[in-house]
C-alpha cells in the first residue's frame, strides 16, 4: 500500500501550493479582522465619551494675570487672563522658542494658531499637560527673573524635567519638552462663558 | 462518514429541542409580532415611552446619546422630545420620580425597564400593556390580566380608553376568573390605532434591551459569508491533501 | 515513537541554535508531523480540536471580559450591561464568552461519546479517560462558576441550589455552606471569591489537565473507530501502517471541522445570542434578589441531566449521594467495561441498543431538568431514568463480565468509509 507523500508523481504541487497560501491567507486575515475588537474595546467606552462631553466654564472672576484650573475629560485645562504686558513680551521670545510659529497643526486647532495661541489675545484656554512625559507644568505668570530662567517673561515651568513654555505654552528650545502645550477646541458663548470640547461655529 | 450515527444524533436533538421551545401555557399572551428593524415604529415607541411611561420608569442603562445614534435622531430631537429633566446628552434615561416617594405611592418602586424584554418577552410585555382593566378592590383602582395585582394604574388609559372585566360564573368559594376585557369608555386612539401603540412601545423596549441588535445583525452578515468562504477552502485544501491518503 | 533527538534538526541557522539549547521545535515536530493518527477517524474526532478552540476562545474572551467586570454585587449586574452597551464590541465580547461556554459542553459531551461508541477509554487509554474525566469536573466547577459573575437572578438562586448541595455532608455540612458562600447567603463575598477561581485557578487546572490528556492521548497513541491499535502493524520505516502524520492530513481536516463548527457559532452569537433562553436565561436579566426566587430555578442546561437526578430523590442526602454518583461513575467505566472489544462497530447488539438508550435517557433527563414543566409525572419518569442511567453501567459490567456479548470479528486492519 501507498504511504502518504511517497506517491509524489500524482500529487499537483501547483495546486497544493495554491491552496495552502490561499487558505493561510484568507484565514490569517480572518484572525486579524477577528482582533480589532478586542483592541477596539480599549477605546473610550461610551461612559468615558459622556464623562468627556464638553464642559462650559465661567471666566468672569478671573482676574488679570490670573491662571484658573478647570477640568476637561479629566484634563487639566488652564485658563489665563493674560496681562498687556505679558502679552507684548511674545513676539520677542520667538528666536527662543522651538516652535514660534506653532506649525506643529495637531498642538491647537487652526483657529488658535498666531502668536497668543487663542481666539481672543488675552484669554489662554490650553491643556495644562507637558509634552515631554506629561506632567502639569506650574503656572509662574511674573515678569521677573527666576532660579530656571533669568530672563522670564512669564510662562510656565515643569518640575518634573524642567521644561519651560512662554505663557502662551510655547515650548522653549533646549527643554526635553517636544512640542508647544495642546489647545483644545473650545469657543465663546458669551463674552463670560467658554465652551471647552467644541470648536466655534463654522471652523474646522 | 457513519449515517447512523449521524441520524442519531439528529434525533436526539429533535427531541430535546422541541418540548425545551415550546413556551410555558399561562398567561395566554398575544402575541406581538414586533419588528425591530422596523424604525419608525421604534421612534413612535420612543416618543410614547418618553411621553406616558419615563414619569416613572427608568432607562437606567441606555443613554440619550445611544439612541440618538441609533434611531438616527439629532442631538436637538433627542433631548428636545424626550429629555424632561434637563440631564445631558450622554446621561442615563432616569427617571425624575424619587424611589422612594414611588414606593410610598404605588407600594413598590417602578421598575427599571432596560432589560424588560429580555427577562420576560416581547409578547409579555405587549399583551401586558393591553391588559388593564378597572378593578375598585385594587389600591390604585386597576388590575392586570397578564399581571395579577399589578401595583400600577394604566398609563395609557387615554389613548386606549377603560376596560372592565368580564368574570366567568364561578363556584362559590372560589375566586372569580376574568373572562375577557370589554372596552367600557372608548379612548382617544381605536382599538386597532392602540394596538399599534402597545407594539410601539413594545419594539422600542425591545431595541433598549439590546441596542446592538443593529450592528450584531449587519455584522454577523460578514462573518457569515467570510466563514462560508473559508469553510469551501478548507474542503478543497483537505481534499487536496487526502490524495495521498489510500 | 519519537525521532531520535539528533535525527531532525532546523535548517535556518538562528533556529538550529535554539533548538540546541531548547527543543522546542523537535518537540513540536514529534507532536504533529512525526505523531501518526490513524487515518479512518470519522467526523466524532473533530470535538477534540474544536474543544481546545472553545478553550483558546474561552480564555481569550475571558481576559478581556475581565478588564470591564465589576466582581461586586452591587457592581456586577451594572456592569455586564456596561459591557454590552458602552464598551466598543463588549457585546461580542460577552456574546462569544457565552456561546463559547455553552458549546463547549456540546463539544465535551460529543467527545465523551466518542469515547463510548469506540471504546477509547479502554486499556491502554485509561488513564487518558480519567484525566479527560477530571477535565470534566473542573470545566463544570468553571462554568458554575462564570455563571454566577452576572448576578443575575439565576446566577444567585443558581449558586444557592448548588452550593446548598454541600449541606448534605454530615455534620460540617451547614458550616461548609457558610464557609463556601462566606456568608449566610450567596453575597459579595462569594461572588469575588468565584471571580478569582473563575477567572485564575480554574484556568490553570484546566490547562495543566488539558496538557496531561494530550501527553497521555500521544503516549498510547488515538483510538479510532475501528478499535484497534494501529501499532501493531509497522512498515519498514517503523511508521503505522495505517497511520498518517497529524501534520498535515489531519490539520487540515481539522480547519474544515473548525470552519463548520465556526458557522454555526457565528450564527448563535450573531443571530440567537439567547438561544432561546437556553445560553442566557430570561430570568438572569432581573438583578439577584435574595427575597424573590424566580418561577422554575435551574442550573444551566448542561448541569441539567444531574440536577434531575438530584430533585427525582426524595432525600436531600440520597440526591446528592445520586447526582456524586452519576459522575463519579463515569470515572470507572474502563474497569466497569470488561469487553475486549473496543468499538461499537464488532461489539454485541445488545451494547449499542444499551449506548443508545444511556445517551437518550440522559438528554431526557436534562429536558425534565430544565424544569419548564411542574407535571408531577415528570418526578416519576426522572425516576426511572435514574435507574436507567445507572442500569448502564450494571449491564454494561455483567454483559462483559459473564461473557454474554457476541461480538463480531475484529479487522487486522483499519477500514475506510467515505
Amino acid at each position: 500500500m501507498p504511504h502518504p507523500g511517497e506517491n509524489h508523481d500524482e500529487v499537483d504541487h501547483g495546486r497544493r501550493r495554491f491552496l495552502t497560501v490561499t487558505t493561510a491567507v484568507v484565514g490569517g486575515a480572518g484572525v486579524v479582522i477577528a482582533a480589532l475588537p478586542f483592541i477596539k474595546s480599549w477605546e473610550p467606552s461610551a461612559r468615558a465619551l459622556a464623562a468627556g462631553a464638553p464642559v462650559t466654564i465661567d471666566i468672569s472672576k478671573i482676574e488679570s494675570g490670573q491662571m484658573v484650573r478647570f477640568a476637561w475629560r479629566k484634563l487639566p485645562i488652564f485658563v489665563v487672563n493674560r496681562t498687556k504686558e505679558q502679552l507684548a513680551d511674545l513676539p520677542g521670545l520667538d528666536p527662543r522658542l522651538r516652535d514660534p510659529e506653532c506649525k506643529e497643526t495637531s498642538q491647537q486647532p487652526s483657529y488658535c494658531q498666531n502668536t497668543w495661541r487663542s481666539i481672543k489675545p488675552e484669554w489662554l484656554v490650553m491643556i495644562g499637560i507637558c509634552t515631554h512625559l506629561g506632567c502639569v507644568p506650574d503656572y509662574y505668570g511674573q515678569i521677573k527673573p527666576e532660579p530656571f530662567d533669568p530672563h522670564w517673561k512669564g510662562g510656565f515651568f515643569c518640575p518634573c524635567h524642567k521644561s519651560r513654555y512662554d505663557v502662551a505654552g510655547r515650548v522653549f528650545d533646549g527643554v526635553p519638552a517636544p512640542l508647544n502645550m495642546v489647545i483644545p477646541p473650545y469657543h465663546y458663548i458669551d463674552d463670560v462663558h467658554v465652551r471647552i470640547g467644541v470648536n466655534p461655529k463654522g471652523a474646522a | 462518514m457513519n449515517k447512523r450515527m449521524f441520524s442519531r444524533l439528529l434525533l436526539a436533538l429533535a427531541l430535546v429541542s422541541g418540548p425545551l421551545l415550546a413556551q410555558e401555557a399561562a398567561p395566554t399572551l398575544y402575541d406581538a409580532h414586533i419588528n425591530v428593524h422596523d424604525m419608525a415604529s421604534v421612534q413612535r415607541g420612543a416618543r410614547i415611552f418618553f411621553n406616558y411611561c419615563a414619569g416613572c420608569h427608568s432607562l437606567q442603562y441606555m443613554r440619550y446619546a445611544r439612541i440618538s445614534h441609533d434611531l438616527g435622531l439629532s442631538e436637538q430631537q433627542v433631548m428636545d422630545n424626550f429629555d424632561f429633566n434637563g440631564v445631558k446628552f450622554g446621561d442615563h434615561a432616569i427617571s425624575s420620580m424619587p424611589a422612594a416617594d414611588a414606593a410610598k405611592w404605588f407600594g413598590k418602586a417602578p421598575p427599571d425597564l432596560s432589560l424588560e424584554v429580555r427577562a420576560k418577552g416581547a409578547d409579555w410585555v405587549y399583551s401586558y400593556l393591553k391588559s388593564f382593566y378597572l378593578d375598585p378592590s385594587r389600591p390604585v383602582g386597576w388590575n392586570n390580566t397578564v399581571f395579577a395585582n399589578a401595583s400600577m394604574p394604566n398609563p395609557l388609559w387615554e389613548l386606549q380608553g377603560v376596560q372592565t372585566a368580564v368574570y366567568a360564573p364561578s363556584k362559590p368559594g372560589e375566586d372569580a376568573r376574568v373572562e375577557k376585557l370589554d372596552l367600557s369608555q372608548p379612548g382617544m386612539e381605536t382599538p386597532a390605532q392602540f394596538d399599534r401603540t402597545a407594539r410601539d412601545v413594545t419594539t422600542f423596549l425591545t431595541y433598549v434591551s439590546e441596542p446592538n441588535v443593529f450592528e450584531r445583525e449587519r455584522v454577523g452578515l460578514w462573518v457569515l459569508l467570510y466563514l462560508v468562504a473559508f469553510s469551501l477552502l478548507a474542503v478543497f485544501l483537505k481534499r487536496e491533501y487526502w490524495k495521498d491518503i489510500h | 515513537m519519537a525521532a531520535a533527538p539528533d535525527a531532525w534538526k532546523p535548517r535556518n541557522r538562528t533556529l538550529r541554535w535554539i533548538e540546541d539549547r531548547l527543543p522546542v521545535f523537535g518537540f513540536l515536530r514529534e507532536h504533529t508531523v512525526e505523531y501518526y493518527a490513524p487515518k479512518n477517524f470519522n467526523f466524532m474526532y473533530f470535538f477534540g480540536s474544536l474543544a481546545l478552540l472553545l478553550l483558546v476562545n474561552q480564555i481569550v474572551t475571558g481576559i478581556f471580559l475581565a478588564m470591564n467586570f465589576n466582581p461586586t454585587s452591587a457592581g456586577a449586574f451594572a456592569s455586564i450591561e456596561y459591557i454590552m452597551r458602552d464598551v466598543e464590541w463588549g457585546w461580542l465580547i460577552r456574546y462569544m464568552h457565552v456561546t463559547g461556554a455553552s458549546l463547549f459542553f456540546v463539544v465535551i459531551y460529543l467527545h465523551m461519546f466518542r469515547a463510548l461508541m469506540y471504546g477509547s477509554y479502554k486499556q491502554p487509554r485509561e488513564l487518558l479517560w480519567v484525566i479527560g474525566m477530571l477535565i470534566y469536573l473542573a470545566l463544570m466547577a468553571e462554568a458554575f462558576m462564570g455563571y454566577v459573575l452576572p448576578w443575575g437572578q439565576m446566577s444567585f438562586w443558581g449558586a444557592k441550589v448548588i452550593i446548598s448541595l454541600f449541606g448534605a455532608v454530615p455534620v460540617i455540612g451547614n458550616q461548609l455552606v457558610e464557609w463556601i458562600m462566606g456568608d449566610f447567603l450567596p453575597s459579595g463575598a462569594t461572588l469575588n471569591r468565584f471571580f478569582a477561581l473563575h477567572v485564575i485557578a480554574l484556568p490553570l487546572v484546566l490547562l495543566l489537565l488539558v496538557v496531561l490528556h494530550l501527553g497521555a492521548l500521544h503516549t498510547s497513541g488515538s483510538n479510532n473507530p475501528d478499535g484497534i491499535e494501529i501499532k501493531q502493524h509497522k512498515g519498514a520505516d517503523g511508521k503505522p501502517l495505517d497511520g498518517i502524520p497529524f501534520h498535515p492530513y489531519y490539520t487540515v481536516k481539522d480547519l474544515v471541522g473548525v470552519g463548520f463548527f465556526l458557522l454555526l457559532a457565528a450564527f448563535i452569537i450573531f443571530y440567537q445570542p439567547t438561544f432561546f433562553g437556553l445560553f442566557l436565561e430570561h430570568d438572569n436579566y432581573v438583578p439577584a434578589n435574595s427575597l424573590v426566587t424566580p418561577a422554575a430555578i435551574h442550573p444551566v442546561w448542561y448541569f441539567t441531566p444531574f440536577y434531575a437526578m438530584l430533585r427525582s430523590v426524595p432525600s436531600k442526602g440520597m440526591g446528592v449521594l445520586t447526582l456524586l454518583s452519576a459522575i463519579v461513575v463515569l470515572f470507572f467505566l474502563p474497569w466497569i467495561d470488561r469487553g475486549k472489544v473496543k468499538s461499537m462497530r464488532y461489539r454485541g447488539a445488545s451494547y449499542k441498543i444499551a449506548l443508545a438508550i444511556f445517551a437518550l435517557t440522559f438528554i431526557w433527563l436534562g429536558k425534565i431538568g430544565i424544569g419548564e414543566s411542574t407535571w408531577i409525572g415528570d418526578t416519576y419518569i426522572a425516576r426511572v431514568l435514574t435507574a436507567v442511567y445507572f442500569g448502564y453501567f450494571v449491564f454494561l459490567w455483567a454483559y462483559t463480565y459473564f461473557g454474554w456479548e457476541r461480538t463480531k470479528p475484529v479487522p487486522e486492519r483499519v477500514t475506510m468509509h467515505e
